[in-house]
């Protein structure tokens, strides 16, 4: 049955923090919270864990309601962005605290802290202290003392954001396969969409307290119904033109015309905002029917195995995506291609009116 | 400004270091260039923050000289050697206004009021300060504090280079890119020789011109950006930089042929000669971007296992079985996946030979 | 963070109410209780309202003891808040000097308050005292027959006694500024006094301020230092409020008045420090590190 919130509201004071949230978690499910800052998802992670009391509405475990119940008395697991441990207590007893607490048997709690110790590869580390560990090291031992006790929810707030870059990139493939193999409820927070997309299962956007669209996670990232879910859903951030459709063209800023094919092609004249992201932008032209424009470079930022060129098109702003590293110069002037299969197409109000079809897209940006 | 040379720089912060591992700064010999952007990446415990006090004055080495312009400043400290820095935190004059945080520099060293005046304004206007100058420095957001800290070393007209130690870890990440833009445009601008140190390799290859990278008290390479991604020198600067990092594969040669496990790749007929005579451990490097995956056999592919398919929206990363040896491979939007039977493609020119570690090139 | 609501939790706050209701409350209202009465001896009082807050407030000895006490306390804060700076300055930063000053700082501040006094009757005694002594070759001295003596060997007393509580908390905000502020400085090319006026001021703010309101509160308060000297004299010369409010309450036994007189000190303390807070906030407001 698993964990179910009906018509859950969060207010503080006045100002509301969750509002009409309604949704259901599988046993053994893998689900992502994706917002950004503030969005609500520690708010709304408190109160699946038991910390809060919503402020309406109910929360059920296998259809039982557990509402008012405290978390002492739930099967939670929580980690959090800060690396919290016992920093008087050995590694070996920080993982063993939870069983302990629980009063399972000497053997019992040496077997498991040693199974769950070695899953997180800090087999090692058993007889140290906390404080002499890395910044990676000691989120291992949380998230190892939060597996250990197995409980059936599984919650993890942003467990890697304070760490380096390249520990981040190791724990979060680790972590992927860990989760799989878990009959838990595990919820996971994140502000990156690449994170979610790496943790795959299924994804629930937050923004500013209330739940904008759920799914399986690869299909709302192709699928955002609204240009506020492409925002969040992108890093970088997706790319929004405003345009015009009119005499079987759309005008997209000042001068990019495209023609009104494949996903396009009913669109009635009116005013669209066309969202692409900035890897549908590129340098180098594809297809014979791509559009083109200029524009100067503001600043390439270069990311691992990328390069973000932030762009101005006329007072457009836009950023493209280039593979590999390439060092561009500010100021200096490019010509970006764009397909017209790779277009959003929002109404005024942001709603989602066409979304590209991917093996369209595939089939038209396969390699030479 | 000026041109700074490092020579034979080695430090210890043990009294009497006995081997290499007592040394957080081993031989570092390099020079830098007058006007150039120069950023220092490395882990913590690297030595990055050792190389930056060294050249700061904060620190004098064990061994080695240190020079601006061709004169020795090894002995002397951080004022004498008209060098400006920013901190990981914003260090500021809480009681003064913004204006007289960024004249303070010039007033101490007694410089005329009309000047100062018109150095300061220059300065706040390239910094987007102007209208804050009024306001007491305390009570501005942590991206107006830094900036304020880089403009009090960007108003002296004798600042020899600029130091940044981490300067953006205070920052919020959605700010974080206008600040880096913002320290391009003055360096462009100004054409001050800045030094900035960090572990975070997109603020070092955004921000710089030429990359140090620093791995357990060495500089491993220095190169531009792309000379890092495309041609490490070192096992460490292919693992770090770039997402994922290199795939590296225990080989050994045959002719011009890596045997890794039965499985052949083909090497450059030189850099595979050179191979046979380079000591240590021989291994081979590839990004997994450069790794080609095909469906079907392909001229000279090698079979392989698809083990896992990660789909991250623009592109994919497939984890593969080689030989026992799991690989990484990155595919662009539109290429197809291969199901469980795949076929690797090595090229060339993408296919590096470590030996020991470290690059073996031509 | 915020919480359930649990109405089980005032429970816990109860047995701190009720220490606090029996330590300070109740002493409290039964100072209040004898301020409005008139009482001659056990279970024989009159209700007399504001009467003795009346007499108190026009009484000039309790004005010209306020005076005193305003004066003391000004001149005690003038001397040891800059000599406290001035010595937290001076102290080592680090090896083990740190430590041999910390414990000699803390020396005087562990002395019962009473022996103090005792210690420096006989250190200035004209006749015995090494201090007393030497000065009486250059100067007549003697603190039990001229006021101007007496106050002198208060105020050395008070310095001697208190100065170093200012050093210790101003060392401890000394400490906690960022070495980085120092380099900056430096690199920005700041004097030893701009750096003292434009960092360690500001950084040491929140800490002096308490230190001035301990030292202020203290201070206002005084009575064992010149009970033991003097006994408030010669004449009255060092009668504080404190030591006129014992006399009044204790030893004419005028209870009545003399839970007036405390109220009303209780008042001005409080009322004083209220405004030095507020005054110390807003001068060089700025961000705490």
């Amino acid at each position: 049955m698993g964990l179910t919130l009906q018509n859950v509201d969060k207010l503080v004071g006045r100002e509301i923090h969750l509002k009409d949230i309604n949704l259901e978690f599988e046993p053994g499910s893998r689900n992502v919270l994706l917002g950004h800052t503030l969005a609500g998802k520690t708010s709304l992670l408190r109160i699946m864990a038991g910390i809060d009391r919503p402020t309406h509405g109910k929360i059920l475990i296998d259809g039982q309601d557990v509402t008012g119940v405290s978390v002492r008395k739930r099967s939670v697991a929580m980690v959090y962005q800060q690396f919290i441990n016992y920093p008087s207590l050995t590694v070996y007893k920080n993982i063993a605290s939870p069983l302990k607490v629980s009063g399972a048997p000497k053997a019992e709690i040496d077997r498991r802290v040693r199974e769950t110790a070695e899953m997180l590869h800090i087999e090692d580390l058993l007889d140290r202290l906390p404080a002499e560990l890395s910044g990676g090291q000691q989120q291992r031992i949380a998230i190892a003392r939060a597996l250990v006790k197995d409980a059936q929810l599984l919650l993890l707030d942003e467990p890697l954001v304070n760490l380096d870059y390249k520990l981040r990139e190791e724990l979060r493939s680790e972590l992927q396969e860990i989760f799989q193999r878990r009959k838990a409820i595990v919820i996971y927070t994140t502000t990156e969409p690449a994170e979610a997309l790496m943790l795959g299962g299924k994804v629930v956007v937050i923004d500013e307290g209330r739940v904008l669209q759920t799914g399986l996670t690869p299909e709302v990232y192709h699928n955002p119904k609204t240009i506020r879910v492409a925002e969040v859903f992108s890093d970088p951030p997706i790319n929004y033109l405003e345009g015009i459709v009119q005499d079987g063209t759309a005008i997209l800023g000042r001068d990019i015309v495209i023609p009104l094919k494949w996903h396009m092609n009913a669109l009635s004249p009116g005013k669209y905002i066309f969202g692409v992201r900035s890897n549908h932008l590129f340098l180098t032209s594809h297809n014979e029917d791509d559009a083109e424009f200029r524009a100067s470079v503001e600043l390439a930022e270069i990311n691992g195995s990328e390069t973000l060129i932030h762009i101005k098109h006329d007072t457009t702003k836009l950023v493209v995506l280039e593979e590999g590293i390439h060092s561009r110069r500010i100021g200096s002037e490019v010509l970006i291609y764009v397909n017209p299969c790779c277009f959003f197409v929002y109404d005024e109000a942001g709603t989602l009116v066409a979304s590209p079809s991917r093996s369209t897209i595939e089939g038209r940006l396969k390699p030479a | 400004m000026a041109q700074i040379a490092l020579k034979e720089i080695a430090h210890s912060y043990i009294a009497n270091p006995k081997d290499e591992s007592d040394y957080a700064l081993k031989r570092i010999h390099s020079e830098w260039e007058d006007g150039g952007a120069y950023a220092l990446l490395g882990p913590s415990g690297c030595g990055k923050t050792t190389l930056l006090n060294v050249i700061s004055g904060l620190l004098t080495p064990s061994q080695g000289r240190v020079f601006y312009d061709g004169n020795d400043v090894t002995g002397l400290p951080p004022e004498k050697r008209n060098i400006a820095q920013v901190f990981q935190f914003p260090v500021l004059y809480d009681t003064m206004s913004v204006f007289n945080n960024l004249a303070f520099p010039l007033r101490n060293r007694g410089i005329q009021e009309s000047e100062v005046k018109k150095r300061v304004l220059e300065v706040a206007e390239i910094l987007e300060l102007t209208p804050f100058l009024k306001k007491r420095a305390a009570g501005l957001t942590a991206d107006a504090k830094q900036k304020i800290s880089l403009g009090r070393g960007l108003v002296r007209s004798d600042v020899a280079a600029i130091l940044f130690d981490e300067p953006l870890t205070v920052i919020d990440p959605h700010l974080k890119w206008h600040l880096r833009r913002k320290l391009k445009e003055v360096h462009d601008q100004l054409k001050l020789t800045l030094i900035y140190v960090t572990h975070d390799q997109v603020e070092a290859l955004t921000f710089a011109d030429q990359v140090m990278v620093m791995y357990e008290g060495e500089l491993v390479q220095s190169g531009t950006p792309q000379e890092l991604y495309e041609s490490p020198q070192h096992k460490f600067v292919g693992f770090f930089i770039g997402s994922p990092g290199m795939n590296f594969l225990t080989c050994t040669l045959e002719g011009n042929t890596a045997r890794v496990d039965g499985a052949g790749i083909m090497l450059d007929d030189e850099v595979a000669a050179l191979g046979q005579k380079a000591q240590g451990k021989l291994e081979l490097g590839i990004r997994p971007m450069f790794l080609e995956v095909h469906a079907q056999s392909v001229e000279g592919s090698i079979p392989a296992r698809v083990k896992a398919v990660a789909d991250q929206g623009s592109f994919k990363i497939l984890t593969i079985d080689l030989a026992g040896h799991t690989l990484r491979a990155r595919l662009t939007e539109g290429q197809a996946v291969p199901q469980n039977e795949a076929w690797l493609r090595f090229p060339t020119r993408w296919t590096k030979l470590f030996a020991g570690g470290r690059l073996v090139s031509k | 963070m915020e919480k359930w609501e649990n109405n089980k939790a005032w429970f816990l706050v109860l047995p701190v109410f009720i220490i606090v209701a029996f330590s300070s409350i109740l002493p409290i209202m039964t100072v209040v209780n004898y301020s409005i009465q008139d009482i001659w001896g056990p279970g024989q009082s009159i209700f007399v309202g504001t009467e003795w807050y009346e007499e108190m407030l026009a009484d000039h000895r309790l004005h010209d003891a306020l005076w005193r006490q305003f004066l003391f306390s000004g001149l005690v804060l003038l001397i040891e808040m800059p000599l406290g700076i001035l010595l937290a300055l001076a102290m080592p930063k680090r090896g083990w000097g740190v430590s041999a000053s910390l414990v000699t700082m803390s020396l005087p501040l562990l002395i019962p308050w009473n022996t103090i006094g005792t210690i420096w009757i006989i250190f200035t005694r004209p006749d015995i005292g090494l201090f007393g002594a030497a000065v009486n070759q250059l100067v007549e001295f003697d603190h039990t027959a001229r006021p101007l003596d007496a106050w002198i060997t208060l105020m050395l007393m008070e310095v001697w006694h208190w100065t170093p509580l200012v050093t210790l908390l101003a060392y401890a905000g000394l400490r906690a500024i960022p070495e980085a502020y120092y380099q900056a400085a430096k690199i920005d090319g700041a004097s030893t006094w701009s750096t003292f006026w434009y960092i360690q001021l500001p950084k040491m703010r929140g800490v002096l301020t308490i230190a001035f309101l301990l030292r202020f509160m203290d201070s206002f308060l005084i009575y064992a230092e010149p009970f033991v000297l003097t006994g408030g004299g010669p004449g009255n010369s060092t009668t504080f409020l404190s030591i006129y409010l014992v006399k009044i309450a204790l030893l004419q036994f005028d209870l009545g008045p003399g839970g007036a007189f405390s109220l009303i000190y209780f008042v001005i303390v409080l009322l004083f420090s209220y405004m030095f807070y507020q005054a110390l906030q807003r001068v060089g407001k700025g961000e705490k590190v």
